[in-house]
């Protein structure tokens, strides 16, 4: 009858698992309860465990962890595994070749990647060139110039940048970018620096320069929200050094914060690199889809993304299906070769700078 | 006399400078504004019952709708996170409790690589893992790709959360005698829930619009189908088509669609977030 969860001694065997304070009502010796408010002890308690039985559970929950762990690299082997047995045909028959030849024509059976590898770099590049200095200097306003009411403002909307589907940025620059890219940003660029060779042809709207302004505008929100988090990371005090020694502020960002923070920003636009290089659905409405090498920006081209999605589901010999796996093992290689660089970056980083923690 | 030259030039450059980082960010959030708007401008006045209830109509027939692909995404990602998240939680809570050496960083190093995956690639390696073998186009083939591009990105969150959470509750627990599985699915796990839902919902929003995966694996259907192992519509496939055809009320819907997916995606984060937050205060009340 005294059974309280201050003393639980009658019952000690049993483990306590959890315990809400509170004292247990005493029961009335006729055994109504009262009137008092039932402010009762839960407690949970645990079957008494033998041996064996803890044993299981606590090994089957580890191994079943270790399974969800084991998973993912399965996953990552067994894609290896399907784009090489898929893409064996197309492999053997041209070897090599495959990336330097530049006809593509699935009917005479002729494949050769040179386009497409093109147009993935190029876009990549150009979205690169623009997108760099953009999100850089978002990133630099944010951490070191905006007020703080403004900051968080500027990083949630940038945020949000990142969480629109790439269809509808696609949506977006078919019907409305590319037409004003045709009325006005393209006539300007033709007539001022039309003489680089770069801006010439008749401006179509879509082509590689639109592919590249919208994978601009995608990778943008993910290299500016690493690169703040290494600026933020740069320590205070190489900051108030620099201001000591009589610098302005933008002397302070390039001498304290920029030089430290390099790395840094290489791992960012290295992991934007790996988005845009895959990047496929806004491209591939906005790029044109035809294969070939033009120096004009103004010229439709196509990526290799973009012709895996055009044609892999309309593919009727094997061996044009093999070559778009082809294409997309390449795909696979290049990507996890960009974003391992970028980890093994931003890990050297980290270990090395002192962070404080949180 | 050259000393101010001197201060003068550093002090234009500052302002340049500084005022150039002001315009970038302005020139960034730009692209935003205007896609929203546009959303909002071309999609709400072609969004009625009709749209909501209706199957996709046949060219120059006016009306029509994408009931069978909002249904069809919805399907679809409920097989992802079906799968995808506790696949990805277990991953996380092993690499949070257990993970030390050198397997745990070759997972999470794996994990990293996964997440970076193209998804075309994706598509194409479940089309050649599960509709090769099947033989027909699926929406469960759909919702495995999906779901294998929830599964780092939830591994990952759930780990650096669980890494948040003090060791010495850890240590607390197990004091009292608790197994480990017990301490870590009721205290570490629990502690940590809001920010693991969180991460969550970040991939299954970053997974609900996605639309190259589901081109070789969930492929599209014009009409109903209540059988996960029939190809399935999708919103987002449904925007890529209709977006990339010359017709003007094609184009209308592909708005609206796109409109639909956004705010659907909208409602089930803040859904879930406001659901989560309620648990949060009740456990730690």
């Amino acid at each position: 009858m005294t059974a309280t969860a201050e003393n639980p001694a009658p019952r000690a065997p049993r483990r306590i698992v959890e315990i809400k304070v509170g004292p247990r009502p005493p029961e009335r010796p006729d055994g109504e309860r009262g009137a008092r408010p039932r402010l009762v002890a839960r407690r949970r308690r645990l079957p008494e465990r033998s041996g064996w039985l803890s044993l299981v559970t606590e090994t089957g929950f580890r191994w079943a962890m270790l399974g969800c762990s084991l998973a993912i690299l399965g996953i990552l082997v067994l894609f290896f595994e399907q784009l090489w047995v898929h893409s064996r045909l197309s492999l053997h028959k041209f070897g090599f070749a495959f990336f330097t030849g530049s006809d593509w024509d699935p009917i005479r059976g002729e494949f050769g990647a040179l386009p497409f590898i093109y147009g993935t770099l190029v876009s990549s590049f150009l979205a690169l060139v623009l997108a760099v200095p953009l999100a850089v200097g978002v990133a630099i306003f944010v951490t070191e110039l905006c007020p703080r009411w403004l900051r968080t403002a500027i990083s949630f909307t940038v945020e949000l940048l990142a969480a629109i589907p790439s269809v509808i940025y696609g949506l977006w620059a078919f019907l409305v970018l590319c037409p004003l890219l045709r009325k006005y940003l393209q006539p300007w660029l033709a007539k001022s620096l039309g003489w680089t060779g770069l801006f010439s042809g008749p401006p179509f709207g879509i082509g590689m320069l639109a592919a590249g302004i919208v994978l601009a505008i995608m990778i943008i929100p993910i290299i500016s929200s690493i690169t703040r988090e290494v600026l933020v990371a740069v320590p205070q005090h190489q900051r108030e050094a620099v201001y000591a020694l009589g610098a302005t502020r933008w002397e302070m960002i390039r001498m304290a914060v920029l030089r430290n923070a390099r790395v840094g920003i290489l791992g960012a636009i290295i992991l934007g690199l790996g988005r845009a290089l895959g990047e496929t659905m806004a491209v591939t409405m906005v790029i044109g889809n035809t294969p070939q090498i033009s120096k004009s920006l103004f010229a439709p081209g196509y990526t290799m993304a973009a012709v895996i999605a055009n044609e892999f589901s309309e593919a009727t010999s094997d061996l044009h299906l093999s070559a778009l796996v082809e294409i997309g093992l390449v795909l696979l290689l290049v990507t996890a070769a960009v974003n391992i660089c970028a980890r093994l970056l931003m890990w050297s980083i980290t270990r090395d700078t002192p962070r404080s923690h949180g | 006399m050259a000393k101010q030259n001197v201060g003068l030039r550093r002090r234009l450059v500052n302002w340049f400078m500084t005022g150039m980082a002001a315009v970038f960010s302005l020139i960034v959030l730009m692209p935003l504004f205007a896609i929203f708007i546009y959303l909002i401008y071309k999609g709400i006045g072609s969004i009625d019952l009709n749209f909501l209830t209706k199957l996709p109509q046949p060219v120059g027939e006016k009306g029509g709708g994408m009931a069978n692909a909002i249904v069809g995404s919805g399907v679809i990602l409920g097989i992802a996170s079906a799968w995808g998240i506790p696949l990805g939680i277990g991953a996380g809570i092993y690499l949070a409790e257990f993970g030390t050496g050198k397997y745990a960083q070759l997972v999470r190093f794996t994990a990293d690589v996964l997440n970076g995956v193209p998804s075309i690639v994706i598509g194409i390696a479940v089309y050649s893992l599960i509709v090769l073998r099947q033989g027909h186009f699926s929406a469960l083939s759909g919702g495995v790709a999906l779901g294998i591009m929830m599964v780092p990105t939830v591994a990952r969150t759930t780990e650096e959360m669980l890494l948040m959470v003090p060791s010495n509750v850890r240590e607390a627990a197990l004091g009292l005698g608790i197994p480990q599985w017990r301490s870590t699915l009721s205290i570490s796990v629990r502690t940590a829930a809001s920010g693991i839902i969180t991460g969550v919902m970040l991939a299954f929003a970053r997974v609900a619009g996605e639309t190259a995966p589901l081109m070789f694996t969930a492929l599209g259907n014009d009409y109903w189908n209540s059988d996960p192992r029939q190809p399935t519509a999708a919103l987002p496939l449904q925007i890529f088509n209709y977006a990339k055809s010359p017709y003007d009320e094609w184009h209308r819907q592909a708005w609206a669609a796109a409109l639909v997916l956004i705010v659907l995606i909208f409602m089930a984060v803040t859904a879930v977030r406001i659901v989560a937050g309620r648990g949060q205060m009740r456990h730690s009340a």
